[in-house]
C-alpha cells in the first residue's frame, strides 16, 4: 500500500477524532441549516449540534456542503 | 420582509395558485443563492442550476413534514439545494473513474508517507505508525471496509463509492466509521495513544 503524506495525515487525524458513536451524513445534513445559522449568528451550540460539528471535522463532503451553504447564506448579507 | 416559516409551510401545503406562487418564490430564492454559490467557472451552468433547483423543490416538498422549524425555512431548503448541486457535480467529475482504478492508485502509488526533511526521531516514529496502520488495514478490516476507506482517502466522494458498491453515502460513511474504529482499537492495543496520533 502506498498513500501520500497528505492522505496519511488525513487518516491519522480522522482516526484520532473517531468516536464510538458518530452521526451519519444524513443526520448531519438534517441539522446543517440550524448549525449554519448558529455559526452565522455567533450563538453557542447544543449537544446535538456538537455531534454535527464533530462530523464536519471528519467528513470532507459534508464539510464542503457546509462551506457552500455558508457562502450561499452570506451572499445576501 | 422575510416570510415566516409558518407562512412558507401554509402556502406550500395549499393548492392552486397559492401553492404555485410559493413554489415560484422558493425557486427564485434557491436560484439566486445557487448562482452566487456556484459561479459559472465552477462548471455549473444555468441549465444545471435549473435542474438542481427543480430537484431541490421536489425534495423540499416531499420532506415538508420533516422540517422541524429549527432554522429558517429557506436555509433548510438551501441545504437541500446545495446538496443536490454538489451530488451532481461530484457525479460528473467522477463518472469516468472506476473503483478498481482508484484502489490501484492506493496500492501502487509512490509512497510519500515519510518526509526525510523532518527530524529523524519523529520520522522513525511516524514510519512505525504508518506501517502499523497499513498492517491493520491489510489484515483487520473487512474487504468492504478497506475498499471504502482507501477510496475515500483517494478522494472519491462517498456517494460515488456507494454508487459503485451498490450502496449509498450513509452506508459508506458507516463502513468507514467502522474501519476507523477498528484502526483505533488496534493502534491502542499496540500502545499508541491519541496524543501519539495527534503528534505524528
Amino acid at each position: 500500500m502506498a498513500l501520500s503524506r497528505r492522505e496519511i495525515d488525513v487518516l491519522i487525524k480522522s482516526v484520532s477524532l473517531t468516536r464510538p458513536d458518530e452521526v451519519t451524513c444524513d443526520e448531519c445534513l438534517n441539522d446543517l441549516a440550524e448549525f449554519a445559522e448558529h455559526f452565522l449568528e455567533g450563538k453557542s451550540i447544543s449537544e446535538s449540534l456538537r455531534a454535527v460539528e464533530h462530523h464536519l471535522a471528519i467528513c470532507a463532503e459534508c464539510q464542503e456542503e457546509y462551506q457552500l451553504l455558508l457562502t450561499a447564506l452570506q451572499s445576501e448579507k | 420582509m422575510n416570510e415566516t416559516n409558518e407562512s412558507w409551510l401554509k402556502r406550500l401545503k395549499a393548492t392552486g395558485s397559492v401553492r404555485d406562487d410559493a413554489l415560484s418564490a422558493l425557486r427564485d430564492v434557491l436560484m439566486s443563492r445557487l448562482r452566487k454559490t456556484f459561479p459559472s467557472q465552477t462548471g455549473v451552468d444555468e441549465a444545471v442550476l435549473e435542474d438542481v433547483s427543480q430537484e431541490a423543490l421536489i425534495k423540499t416538498l416531499d420532506n415538508l413534514d420533516q422540517f422541524q422549524g429549527k432554522s429558517q425555512f429557506t436555509t433548510w431548503a438551501t441545504t437541500i439545494a446545495v446538496h443536490a448541486a454538489l451530488t451532481e457535480l461530484r457525479r460528473r467529475r467522477w463518472k469516468d473513474v472506476s473503483l478498481d482504478q482508484t484502489l490501484d492508485d492506493a496500492a501502487r502509488g509512490t509512497d510519500h508517507a515519510v518526509d526525510t526533511s523532518a527530524g529523524p526521531q519523529v520520522e522513525v516514529e511516524r514510519k512505525a505508525l504508518v506501517e502499523a496502520m497499513y498492517q491493520i488495514i491489510d489484515t483487520e478490516l473487512t474487504d468492504k471496509q478497506r475498499t471504502a476507506l482507501l477510496a475515500e482517502l483517494k478522494g472519491m466522494p462517498l456517494e460515488e463509492i456507494g454508487r459503485r458498491m451498490g450502496s449509498n453515502r450513509n452506508a459508506i460513511y458507516k463502513l468507514t466509521h467502522d474501519a476507523r474504529k477498528r484502526l483505533r482499537q488496534h493502534l491502542e492495543a499496540a500502545g499508541y495513544t491519541v496524543a501519539d496520533l495527534q503528534s505524528a
